[in-house]
């Protein structure tokens, strides 16, 4: 008699614990699918850089399509794209491209082919606060600043004093290693080298120039949709004797500006239904007019 | 004539008999209880089990060293030219964190629980542990919120430091989440020390400070050994409050004004995107391992402590 009721209470137990762990974790899995409350949730994840324009454009949708919910979620490029790996959301937001091992991953856990769409354009602008006398670099000291062995530690390496600091020493503020913003830094500005060890690493583009904002001796990177009054946006130069180009939605269409980028959004195969619907309403006039006003660069017109 | 016997539960010696339901009802829920009782136990083995066999293929891959896992600071996890997992500038960095924060949080309890449990008044006592206890419901998000808002403020403004979000930060606020745990175990290991020690020190004409600081404190030495042992546990666990309130850099600090990162935050921060079962994920899960074993000797040496305790007496 004792072993059956032991086993059914244990059977009961392990049932009830499932339950409470698929209640906690409604993306992982056996969640997903909804009460038909609100017609249809689009999940949207990934780049912080472009959480700002993701939210912009998810608050708009909801009076265009009222029975469509957009939920939109940061974390970084690597976080969005590792959760379309594993097919948990509809759309991932990247400031960086697909990697072909992550769409290698996805194709493996989900039998679907990444669809890549430019959604708008970025200028990667670098901060500074604003009382800091610089005005210009060159792409070299800021690798030199933020590289891996590079010299330059102090303010006065670059030639500048700092009013009202005694410790002029460098502060690098840069941005965890999931942001497609920190990848493309390191890309484009360090050419593939490593951060020098340090850096005060932030979760999100607005941290990044708030931290600048609040130091005088502080220096960092984040897309120019972030700018306040309290930083100033350095101008440019891709090599010394170059002129300095200023992050500008006109510079970063021209390409003149150095680093200037993509944004783009990912669906797993082609997007179908109301995700099909969202994407092309990004890339409408309506989306691009949005994009614009929360600080991006529209794609240029077609025709 | 059988017929007419009456059957042999009703038997005066016998207890009342009960319904087979009740009796059923009685066993499940016996094992019920005893299934949760067993099931602490289990769940420890399993989380265990599970981040060690997470971790595991990493130690025996090629390209990972352990040698340099312990002992070395560079931590490119992501690196696109050479990848490193060093993990000696997190190691240090919850070291500094959490010895700071006990060093701020030990006196400051172990004097709130001797004033508690030998100085105030009933009425001021039932007060200060309503509100002790109330400091420890606060969620560890709202402290790392004070952190990153209202101390890393007022540490730039006292200091001059650059940046607020620092090793003190960390360390002050870390300071505040352990205090209620130290406090109320301290009392309760003050509290235990006899009454018959308290009558002997006073009958011997010893003071009332004499008393706590000769006869009780000694007395009680273990308990709040123990006390201080779980305070640290829980610093060295705290992963939300640490991750806002540090400023989250890799290196081995030189002051306390400088940011660090811990284990936990960087497992907290970098999780999300390695992607499942890459040399990454596992080598975060092996921190995981590491951040288990120290939390778990911590622990069990407060609990050898607390034994050792009872055994004296």
């Amino acid at each position: 008699m004792r072993i059956p009721v032991s086993r059914a209470s244990t059977a009961s137990c392990f049932i009830a614990l499932t339950a409470v762990v698929c209640a906690s974790f409604p993306s992982a899995g056996c969640g997903s699918k909804r009460a038909p409350a609100i017609a249809t949730t689009i999940q949207v994840k990934g780049s912080d850089t472009m959480v700002n324009i993701a939210q912009a454009w998810a608050e708009e949708y909801k009076k265009v399509e009222p029975g469509v919910e957009v939920e939109v979620s940061g974390g970084g490029s690597g976080v969005g794209i590792a959760a379309l790996e594993k097919g948990t959301i509809d759309i991932a937001d990247a400031s960086r491209n697909m990697k072909p091992d992550e769409i290698a991953q996805a194709k493996r856990n989900t039998g679907k082919e990444p669809k890549e769409f430019i959604v708008g354009y970025d200028a990667l602008a670098v901060y500074v606060n604003k009382d800091n006398p610089l005005d210009e670099v060159t792409l070299d000291q800021l690798a030199s600043v933020f590289a891996e062995g590079g010299t330059v530690a102090r303010w006065s390496q670059l030639g500048v004093t700092i009013p009202g600091v005694s410790d002029n020493t460098i502060v690098r503020v840069s941005r965890q290693s999931s942001s497609g913003t920190y990848e493309f830094f390191r890309e484009h500005v360090l050419n593939k080298r490593d951060f020098k060890l340090g850096s005060r690493d932030m979760n999100g583009s607005k941290e990044v120039v708030e931290l600048v904002g609040n130091t005088k001796t502080a220096i960092g990177y984040s897309g120019m949709g972030y700018a306040t009054p309290s930083v100033k946006m350095l101008r440019l130069a891709r090599k010394a004797g170059e002129p300095a180009i200023a992050p500008t939605v006109e510079h970063a269409l021209n390409k003149s500006y150095p680093l200037a980028r993509s944004l783009q959004v990912y669906t797993l195969g082609e997007p179908e239904g109301a995700v099909k619907k969202y994407v092309e309403w990004m890339l409408s006039e309506t989306g691009q007019k949005i994009l614009q006003e929360s600080g991006y660069v529209p794609i240029p017109h077609q025709n | 004539m059988t017929a007419h016997l009456p059957p042999p539960t009703h038997t005066p010696d016998r207890r009342p008999s009960r319904g087979a339901l009740a009796v059923f009802g009685e066993r499940v829920l016996e094992n019920v209880i005893r299934l949760s009782g067993v099931s602490a136990i289990f769940f420890v083995l399993a989380i265990f089990f599970f981040v060690f066999r997470e971790a595991a293929p990493v130690l025996v891959s090629d390209s990972f060293s352990l040698k340099e896992f312990l002992f070395s600071v560079a931590w490119y996890p992501t690196s696109d030219i050479n990848v490193r997992y060093g993990i000696l500038g997190l190691i240090v960095g919850t070291a500094c964190v959490s010895g700071l924060a006990v060093l701020i949080a030990v006196p400051f309890s172990l004097g709130s629980a001797i004033f508690i449990a030998e100085f105030c008044g009933p009425r001021l006592r039932e007060g200060l542990k309503v509100v002790i206890e109330l400091l420890a419901a606060i969620p560890s998000v709202v402290w790392g919120f004070i952190g990153l808002t209202v101390m890393s403020r007022l540490i730039v403004a006292v200091t001059g430091a650059p940046v607020g979000v620092n090793v003190l930060n960390g360390g002050i606020i870390l300071a505040l989440m352990c205090v209620p745990i130290i406090t109320s175990i301290a009392e309760d290991a003050l509290k235990a020390v006899p009454d018959s020690y308290r009558e002997a020190a006073l009958a011997l004409g010893a003071t009332r400070w004499q008393t706590v600081h000769r006869v009780l404190v000694p007395a009680a030495r273990t308990g709040l050994l123990a006390a201080v042992l779980l305070g640290v546990g829980r610093a060295v666990g705290e992963t939300m409050a640490v991750l806002m309130a540090t400023g989250h850099a890799v290196h081995i600090p030189s002051s306390v004004l400088d940011s660090v990162r811990t284990l936990t935050a960087n497992i907290a921060a970098e999780l999300g995107e390695a992607s499942v079962n890459s040399e990454h994920y596992r080598v975060l899960f092996l921190t995981g391992v590491l951040l288990f074993l120290i939390t778990f000797v911590i622990n069990l040496t407060a609990d050898l402590v607390v034994r050792g305790v009872r055994r004296e007496r």
